[in-house]
């Protein structure tokens, strides 16, 4: 008996995917925050914390610490790659058509690079959520940032 | 005595999902402490229900009535019997484990436990026995005390009789065996320590029901116990509370309604005699009958014989699992204290990770809290990955467990 590679499990787990899990970019913790909030999974005990700087109307920095499966530290290690330098009102529109790409709602985002990779995760309806705590918990960041409730 | 592997193939042959394909693979069930599979006696019981007896029952004189009525007492008796119980009126019928505890704790809680009481429960409780006894104990300006576990995962005495020492511990509520671990606590040298200090004892018995062969005649000193048909091949929906006759009757009702009632005047109304006086409304009679089907399907099977093979199945998944490297697992080293289930972790592969790839190979395994997440908290882990057996679970089934196991790590390592 052996384990044979599983095209099941390689359409959740793309290369890109592992990559970003073992070597996760923008780890660690902003100085000084706008803001950070902690985003938390009770099912399965994803933990994100995310603390991020705003300057001139856009997201200077995001970085991220925490500890989740492979598809919460990639999909918030490609968010960070992905957002850094974009005006506020860009990112919010970013983690809008992200959600509704991964709920498998119309989308009016063109999604490239590696987040493309996560798109699979939509086939696997119990890791919609692990994919999308960074984004939800970056969207609270933001609203904490501007003093918004 | 246990089982051989022949007898096991004859067990799997009563259980219509086992044969079942998952993701294109034969489906590995190691899932049973979250629930176990039903085998067809239970189901074609519960379908006959419906089929040919159906009417509600303690109500009509017609002829179904009567012989529905007769079929949920009867059951009534096979459980009482398989709990090594005289009185079967002790058996009250609830939809399960929770709400068992929670019915001891509306009940005989709020009548009981007053401001400055204690209330202690285990490190290692599911939610359901630590939430209803934490919220009681903040209703009622009691103490909540946690029992901590040890660094080998088991309970100590010693370590309880200090909580029992300091006075006024009105109730002790702790589970006959882990959900998440598979440790087995002593459950009469607990209960009988707790007694010597005035305490009630109620013991969640959801996990040692199905894994343990237990008689209550072994257990004088427990006060109520708890437990839910699903995890013993019977159907949801329906468990057991027991509690003494005496006890029963103290206690006030739990829910109002129909079936309870002995007579209902314009301002005062009387109680039914036990067991129905806890059975407001019409009751789960179809699950309850297909329960003791599963009850007569499990003592044909042997409880003894079932925790004797168990433990074999848990020593083989322990042996291979630690063969392989980061491998950590979490359990009380003796195998007299370890059954049923394993909790394992596996360095920096995430659980969820773990479960979706056993879940592509057809392997089920439950990742996550375990509606534990007081004993996470003191493990100092989020989640752990826990495969639970049961007597139709086959040693090469362990095997390609752990097998793939073992490429999980590679893959994601």
């Amino acid at each position: 008996m052996s384990v044979d590679r599983n095209i099941h499990l390689d359409a959740l787990y793309k290369d890109v995917i592992l990559d970003h899990h073992r070597h996760p970019r923008n780890f660690g913790l902003v100085e000084k925050p706008a803001a950070q909030v902690e985003g938390y999974n009770p099912l399965c005990g994803d933990r994100v914390d995310i603390s991020i700087a705003l300057a001139d109307g856009k997201l200077q920095d995001c970085r991220f610490r925490g500890e989740g499966c492979s598809i919460c530290m990639a999909s918030a290690s490609m968010m960070t790659e992905e957002l850094i330098g974009k005006s506020v009102p860009e990112v919010q529109k970013t983690i809008d058509g992200f959600r509704a790409l991964l709920k498998g709602e119309e989308c009016p985002l063109a999604v490239e690079g590696d987040l493309e990779s996560l798109v699979g995760v939509r086939n696997f309806p119990v890791r919609i959520k692990c994919a999308l705590l960074p984004w939800t918990t970056l969207h609270q960041a933001i609203h904490k940032a501007r003093g918004e409730k | 005595m246990s089982f051989t592997q022949d007898q096991v193939q004859k067990f799997r042959a009563d259980f219509p999902i086992l044969s079942r394909e998952v993701r294109g693979k034969p489906l590995i069930y190691l899932d049973n402490a979250a629930t176990t599979q039903k085998p067809l006696a239970v189901i074609d019981s519960q379908a006959r229900v419906y089929k040919e007896l159906n009417a509600n029952v303690h109500r009509g004189v017609h002829f179904l009535s009567q012989e529905s009525t007769d079929a949920y007492e009867k059951s009534r008796r096979k459980i009482a019997r398989h709990l090594g119980v005289a009185d079967e009126a002790e058996i009250i019928f609830t939809r399960g484990t929770t709400e068992a505890i929670n019915l001891v704790s509306r009940t005989w809680g709020l009548a009981n436990v007053q401001a400055g009481d204690r209330v202690v429960v285990s490190r290692m409780e599911h939610h359901s026995n630590f939430v209803p006894w934490q919220a009681l104990a903040r209703e009622k300006g009691a103490e909540f005390v946690i029992w901590e576990i040890e660094p080998d995962f088991t309970l100590s005495l010693e370590r309880l009789e200090d909580i029992l020492k300091k006075g006024r511990v009105k109730l002790l509520a702790f589970t006959g065996m882990s959900n998440v671990l598979g440790t087995i606590n002593p459950v009469p040298e607990i209960s009988a320590l707790a007694k010597k200090h005035g305490a009630q004892v109620l013991v969640d018995a959801a996990q040692a029901m199905a894994h343990l062969p237990i008689s209550l005649k072994d257990w004088p000193n427990v006060d109520f116990v708890a437990f839910s048909a699903h995890k013993m091949c019977g159907p949801t929906g329906i468990g057991v509370l027991w509690a003494k006759r005496k006890t029963l009757e103290a206690m006030p009702p739990y829910q109002f309604g129909g079936d309870m009632i002995l007579q209902v005047g314009d301002e005062v109304t009387t109680w039914n005699e036990l067991p129905w006086k806890f059975e407001a409304g019409t009751p789960n009679y179809g699950d309850s009958i297909a329960f003791g089907t599963a009850l007569d399907y499990l003592a044909e099977v042997g409880m003894e014989r079932i925790h004797a093979y168990e433990t074999e199945l848990v020593h083989l998944a322990r042996q291979k699992l630690l063969e392989i490297d980061q491998v950590k697992i979490l359990a009380p080293e003796s195998l007299a204290l370890h059954s049923g289930a394993v909790s394992f972790t596996t360095g920096l592969v995430h659980p969820h990770d773990l479960a979706t790839f056993l879940d592509a190979e057809g392997i089920a395994i439950r990742a996550g809290h375990h509606c534990a997440q007081p004993l996470m908290r003191k493990l100092n882990v989020i989640a752990t990955n826990r495969a639970s057996f049961a007597f139709y679970n086959t040693r090469a089934e362990v095997e390609r467990f752990a097998e793939v196991v073992r490429a999980a790590m590679e893959y994601f390592g």
